[in-house]
């Protein structure tokens, strides 16, 4: 597979001076103070421009952003349901390109893009993004992981990390809070063997543009995991938001990667990792762990670190996956 | 001009989809829809019908993929059955809620559990009030006719509604038949492409699916009510087209041998052949009975009804699909709130039968007749009665 590659060979970056000034996603809607899942939300917009067809799976950012008859979408937008962007995503994808076969509506190079929660992805939504993925619709999905079901009151979902504290996770006598490892999204999508995936964090907006960016300019899927900061359900300020969506990436916790064409490629290496508990230390949602629970997620996050390096070694000098033969 | 063929139902229903060019097909497979997205995938792998096939991985996200694909502005077209139909039921109500012009076959088959894979009406019965146009075929010339007009009224501007299209699982689909099979340039005299009156575009921005609080839910409702409502005389418009350019005439409510008739059963699909059928050798043993078939169920005509059944004094309600806990199945249920409203005061029984497939012959027709005469002539009642129970 080269698809990636070959779409990115003249791939022009966005740099700090030519940050996109477009804002498909205008100011005005009624997200909570410092909630880093709609500053992700703004910069996947404006990396993708005004070409957008936007799909929301019901959660926080379609509430804040979709009161009728308030909109704050600038570019045509549709919600349909929580499980289905993906298929939604899909369905609009091929209407567009039957569509434009049949030259009823002109090729005006518009990118769908369909945006959903942890829990809209890695839960109720996992089935429709895998059909999606596997169909190979061109697309880009786009996680917006603050690891719970806010929205609805901060339960906890298959994204929630170890230990954190949510409403249906309640540490207690026979309970740390969450007991399960946190799901690991990129590595499902990767696994569908599609073009582009890669993580992101909102404390580097330039980076997550570009990987958006990239995104769409690859034919076929791609899925990003933006890591959002949700200071009303991880109990913390909304001051520490971006802080926390940088010491997430510097703890190692959470690795900013592409997979291109199968290949891993690390985008930040933290060669100084600052350890998991000064993540923790500004959310309360982490303030019941002891020393023992934080010396095992420390003991995890540097083996899950080890074992991505380990694959981006072992993918580096991959030969690309054979095309399959085309014509009629 | 068109052909005479003979076909399989599930194939012409595919076939009439190629006649409206469909530009999408999301299908998850299920017994006894599979013939109908089998032959369509078949028409698109053979480049006979320019779409995007999708083969979505559950019928949840066929109807998800024929929301975005209509709102992208396409022809849609999906099919389904039972389970399927009810994996479907959420999306089903967004559908029409979003007023998106999708038409979906509904192969009538029985609701789990048991698991049955044969024909009755538990599908689209727990499916009344989604908001679609549904209308219910008796044959595969109906079937095919049915598919035409669907996509006919979905589209019309003034409707802007999906419709699905009821055609007995095995019954009908896997029955082949004599049919009238009309040409590309006859379906195209009939069916422009479609125009949709807003859509997914960059150049002209719309939301879609918003927030609807309190202050606006109910007039969002009240509207999409008004909307299936206003459908009716659209529905009846494109039937008289139909007729005109294709010759064969269709009516929300179909009569057969009710002048005069004392007792009249009322079907639904399928059954309808084999009643009508019954009615004449009832006819010939001198009972006084007819037979009214209803073919558009959403909206319901009432006055056609209520016309269709004036001169009667029994009626029979012919259910395929149970209410449990009410005291009769669907159809009875709301055609005796109906007569109550019209102030209508009538001999009314109850049949559900055919359940799961099992069989409904002209001998079962005569049987519910002879209790009907019995039971009316003793002045009971027969609320609702399970023909044919092994007990």
């Amino acid at each position: 597979m080269k698809t990636a590659t070959e779409a990115l060979k003249d791939f022009q970056k966005i740099t700090p001076k030519k940050i996109p000034a477009v804002e498909p996603f205008s100011k005005g809607h009624r997200a909570c103070q410092g909630c880093g899942e709609v500053l992700a939300l703004r910069l996947v917009a404006k990396a993708v421009g005004m070409d957008m067809i936007a799909v929301s799976a019901t959660g926080c950012m379609e509430i804040i952003s979709s009161p009728y008859p308030q909109t704050a979408w600038e570019v045509p937008w549709i919600h349909v349901a929580f499980e289905n962007a993906a298929a939604v995503a899909s369905g609009i994808e091929a209407g567009r390109k039957a569509l434009i076969r049949k030259g009823r509506i002109k090729d005006d190079g518009a990118k769908v893009v369909a945006f959903a929660g942890d829990g809209a992805t890695a839960d109720i939504g996992l089935q429709a993004l895998s059909g999606a993925l596997e169909r190979g619709h061109d697309f880009t999905y786009v996680c917006l992981d603050n690891e719970a079901y806010m929205n609805t009151g901060i339960q906890r979902s298959s994204s929630t990390p170890y230990g954190a504290m949510t409403t249906t996770s309640p540490p207690g006598e026979k309970s740390k809070g969450q007991m399960t490892w946190k799901k690991n999204m990129p590595m499902i999508a990767a696994a569908h063997n599609i073009p582009y995936v890669a993580t992101a964090s909102p404390a580097w907006h330039v980076d997550l543009m570009n990987k958006v960016k990239k995104a769409v300019t690859i034919p076929g899927p791609a899925y990003i995991h933006i890591y959002s900061p949700c200071p009303t359900g991880w109990r913390c300020g909304p001051e520490v938001s971006i802080e926390t969506a940088r010491q997430v990436v510097k703890s190692r916790i959470f690795p900013l990667f592409e997979v291109i064409d199968g290949r891993f490629v690390l985008t930040r290496d933290i060669k100084k990792p600052i350890p998991v508990s000064e993540y923790f230390a500004t959310q309360r949602r982490f303030s019941h762990l002891d020393e023992n629970d934080i010396a095992y997620i420390q003991k995890r996050v540097d083996d899950d670190w080890d074992r991505l390096l380990s694959l981006c070694q072992v993918t580096a000098d991959e030969p690309p996956v054979e095309e399959p033969p085309t014509g009629e | 001009m068109a052909r005479r063929v003979g076909l399989e139902v599930s194939l012409a229903c595919a076939e009439a989809v190629k006649l409206c060019n469909a530009d999408v097909i999301a299908a998850y497979p299920i017994t006894p829809q599979t013939h109908i997205v089998e032959h369509l995938s078949e028409l698109v792998a053979d480049g006979h019908l320019d779409a995007e096939f999708v083969p979505v991985e559950s019928e949840h996200s066929a109807m998800s993929a024929c929301v975005g694909s209509a709102a992208a502005g396409a022809r849609t077209f999906t099919s389904s059955s039972a389970q399927g139909l009810a994996l479907m039921h959420e999306m089903l109500f967004i559908a029409s809620g979003l007023r998106l012009p999708i038409v979906m076959a509904v192969a009538n088959r029985s609701l789990s559990a048991p698991i049955s894979i044969w024909n009755d009406h538990s599908d689209i019965m727990a499916e009344r009030d989604i908001g679609w146009v549904q209308t219910f075929a008796e044959t595969g010339q109906e079937v095919l006719d049915l598919m035409l007009h669907a996509f006919k009224v979905a589209e019309d501007p003034r409707v802007c509604l999906p419709v699905a299209v009821n055609l007995d699982g095995f019954i009908l689909t896997h029955v082949i038949e004599p049919m009238e099979m009309p040409d590309q340039a006859e379906a195209d005299a009939y069916l422009p492409p479609f125009v949709p009156s807003q859509s997914l575009d960059p150049a002209a921005p719309v939301s879609m699916g918003m927030v609807g609080m309190p202050e606006v839910y109910t007039e969002a409702k009240k509207a999409a009510l008004v909307a299936l409502e206003d459908s009716y005389p659209v529905i009846k418009e494109h039937w008289e087209g139909f007729a005109e350019q294709f010759g064969r005439s269709y009516k929300p409510i179909e009569t057969y041998r009710t002048e005069d008739a004392d007792t009249l059963f009322v079907t639904m699909g399928s059954l309808g052949e084999t009643c009508m059928t019954a009615v004449d050798e009832m006819r010939q043993d001198g009972k006084s009975v007819g037979q009214v078939r209803i073919r558009l169920w959403r909206p319901f005509p009432d006055e056609d009804f209520m016309a269709a059944i004036a001169g009667a004094k029994n009626l029979i309600f012919i259910d395929r699909a149970l209410s449990p806990g009410v005291a009769a199945g669907p159809v009875a249920t709301e055609m005796r709130a109906l007569l109550y409203t019209k102030g209508k005061n009538m001999f009314t029984a109850n049949f559900v039968c055919g359940l799961g497939g099992r069989d409904v012959t002209r001998t079962d027709f005569a049987g519910m007749l002879a209790k009907v005469e019995a039971a009316a002539a003793a002045g009971n009642e027969i609320t609702c009665e399970m023909v044919g129970v092994k007990e």
